[in-house]
């Protein structure tokens, strides 16, 4: 991170969900700082807190979700620190869309059905500038070309249903970025798309991020999406960061046995070792459910090399200045 | 869909169009409407032209459907009362709406609202229609004015429940939270994206509620805790008429039928608004 300035610090973040049996915690004590026009990547398997994280940093837990600690530092266009977590509603609602955007992985149902495109990016001028109807329309129009959304002019009153599944991404990312926000929280936006358009979809989004020199947080639990786009990435696991380093330290040297598996279950990666039936390595055993978390070490039930002493509670230790993990084991090399 | 190759889809219009009674309902409806619009231009009487020495007559040239007990023309009668007993109607069904509306949505969208509304929507759901607006009516006094409070109360929840259940799935579909996650205001979100979104099952439930809000009038005055009696609904006729059955069942035959006519074709209307805003049923069509 030193290259670039912190435009936002996440510090001791927990965040929380009430339930019948009390509240179970599903992110713990979360660090991580994002470097204005860097991207995060965020990964971690099914369940482990990545959303929870997103929705938390954006004021928009649901109902029975609260946020139970820490704080979100964002550093606004004016270079002013503003704590996320201790804004109102309506400060949060200027924030958002203005200042960080947020997509989604469902471009088939993220776009309202019964409003035109360019209406429904329009709404983002309107809401959040006084442009008159003709300069946002110009606007609008001018984004979607930036999107790559051929004839951009004669799409501009098409309603989602006329559009694929990748133009309705590039649509939503159109909306994400027409206020040019400083971070873009993007929550698996590419999940749902065939693996030529995902790589369309993040061609785009790089080359916006250097236009606009925009931070990313790019969730995903793909490690392939990861090596493509993430400057540095945060590996999550059961509502902590388990591993956190610049990707390239981490494929190179990944430290913790989680992201070890992680990695083992790319497809075609270089290195990556396949079990002898050349199937793909997937890490046995399932996430803890939150209110039944293990003793010290949370991936200690699945992990291969297990120790009794993995049974009290573990910090994160740097093994390079830049690389952070958390693992009792670390640096004892007999278990890789 | 030929006739139609240009767009994708056949519009709304034509999907409702296509049924031949929906059309006969339109056209039914319309001219009721019309013909109540415009009583004064459709008739040579006053409303309240008394003429006691034509009391009774039965349909015939000089009063095309009869006279009453006070000799008016019942023609007459029924295109005045056609006027309020309409209104009534549309009234009602405009008031429920928009009271319907504004509960469902917050029922729906804060659910610490929603305990207590839900609750009275539904113990007001488990009354007969009638025996609601009996009680209201009772409570409140039998003027016009209380009768239209009256029954927009009791028809309020048929909306309010809709919107509530709309609103609950509506509001957890991914565009609610994109929008939220880009600084859309919630007043914003309810109005643009949940309302919009459920215009058609409103619309649908705001025409039978203008068919049993005339039917209830109706009702209510037949029982003789409606309006005024001096006041020409089709109710009151009705009301009246019935003291002359046996002598002039043609008094109630009338204002039975425009009752009758009115209600079912709003029924049908409805029927095919429902159906026409059903992309999966209006495609068969
Ligand atoms: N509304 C909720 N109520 C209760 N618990 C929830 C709620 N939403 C999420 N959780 C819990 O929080 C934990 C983290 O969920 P989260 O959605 O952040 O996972 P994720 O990492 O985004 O997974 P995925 O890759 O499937 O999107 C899960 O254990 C989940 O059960
Ligand atoms: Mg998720």
């Amino acid at each position: 991170m030193s290259d670039s300035e912190v435009i936002l610090a996440i510090s001791g973040l927990q965040s929380a969900f009430k339930s019948r049996s009390g509240s179970v915690r599903a992110v713990r004590n979360l660090n991580f700082n994002i470097g204005a026009g860097k991207t995060l990547a965020l990964v971690g398997e099914s369940g482990s807190g990545k959303s929870v994280t997103s929705l938390a940093i954006m004021g928009l837990l649901p109902q029975a979700g609260y946020i139970a600690g820490g704080s979100v530092i964002y550093k606004n266009r004016s270079g002013e620190l503003i704590d996320l977590t201790q804004q109102n509603a309506a400060q949060m609602r200027k924030i958002r869309g203005r200042e960080i955007a947020m997509i989604f992985q469902e471009p088939m149902t993220s776009l309202n059905p019964l409003f035109s495109i360019g209406d429904q990016i329009g709404e983002m001028l309107l809401l959040h500038t006084d442009l008159n109807t003709a300069a946002r329309q110009a606007k609008v129009i001018e984004m979607l070309e930036l999107v790559e959304i051929p004839a951009a002019a004669s799409r501009f009153h098409d309603y989602p249903h006329e559009l694929s599944g990748g133009m309705r991404q590039r649509v939503m990312i159109a909306m994400a970025m027409i206020l040019k926000p400083a971070l873009l929280i993007a929550d698996e936006p590419t999940t749902a798309l065939d693996v030529t358009i995902q790589a369309q979809i993040l061609d785009l989004m790089r080359r916006l991020q250097k236009e606009l020199n925009m931070a990313i947080l790019f969730i995903t639990h793909d490690m392939g999406v990861v090596a493509e786009m993430a400057d540095e990435v945060a590996v999550m696991y059961a509502g902590e960061i388990v591993e956190q380093a610049p990707v390239q330290q981490l494929f190179k040297n990944p430290s913790h046995p989680y992201t070890q598996g992680l990695l083992k279950s790319i497809p075609g990666a270089s290195g990556i070792i396949r079990s002898e039936d050349g199937k793909l390595q997937a890490i046995p055993g399932s996430i803890p459910m939150l209110n039944a978390m293990p003793e010290g070490c949370s991936f200690g039930p699945r992990c291969a090399s297990f120790t009794s002493g993995c049974e009290s509670s573990v910090e994160m230790k740097a093994t390079d200045p830049l690389h952070w993990v958390r693992c009792r084991r670390t640096g004892e090399n007999a278990y890789v | 869909m030929a006739a139609t190759a240009m767009t994708d889809e056949p519009s709304f219009l034509t999907t409702l169009l296509a049924r031949r009674s929906v059309v006969i309902a339109l056209g039914a409806i319309g001219t009721i409407i019309f013909m109540a619009l415009f009583a004064n231009w459709l008739t040579p009487y006053e409303l309240a032209e008394i003429s006691i020495r034509n009391r009774l007559t039965p349909p015939g040239t000089n009063w095309w459907l009869g006279s009453d007990s006070l000799g008016r023309d019942v023609y007459t009668r029924l295109l005045y009362a056609g006027q309020i007993s309409l209104s009534i109607g549309l009234v009602v069904a405009l008031i429920s709406s928009l009271c319907g509306i504004l509960i469902g949505l917050l029922a729906g969208y804060f659910s610490k609202l929603d305990a207590v509304l839900s609750r009275v929507i539904d113990a007001m759901m488990a009354f007969p229609d009638i025996l609601l607006a009996i009680a209201l009516v009772a409570a409140l006094g039998g003027s016009m004015i209380n009768i239209i409070i009256a029954l927009s109360i009791v028809y309020t929840p048929r909306i309010a429940r809709i919107v509530r259940a709309s609103t609950f799935v509506i509001r957890e579909l991914a565009y609610v939270e994109a929008a939220r996650a880009l600084g859309v205001s919630t007043w914003r979100i309810l109005i643009f994206h949940l309302l919009r979104n459920m215009v058609s099952p409103i619309m649908v439930q705001a025409t039978f509620i203008f068919a049993y809000a005339m039917l209830s009038e109706a009702g209510l005055s037949f029982l003789g805790v409606g309006v005024d009696p001096s006041t020409p609904t089709w109710g009151t006729m009705i009301n009246e008429g019935r003291q002359y059955l046996d002598q002039a069942s043609y008094l109630i035959l009338a204002p039975g039928l425009a009752i009758t006519v009115s209600v079912l074709a709003l029924q049908i209307i409805g029927d095919g608004l429902r159906d026409a805003l059903d992309p999966r049923i209006a495609k068969e069509l």
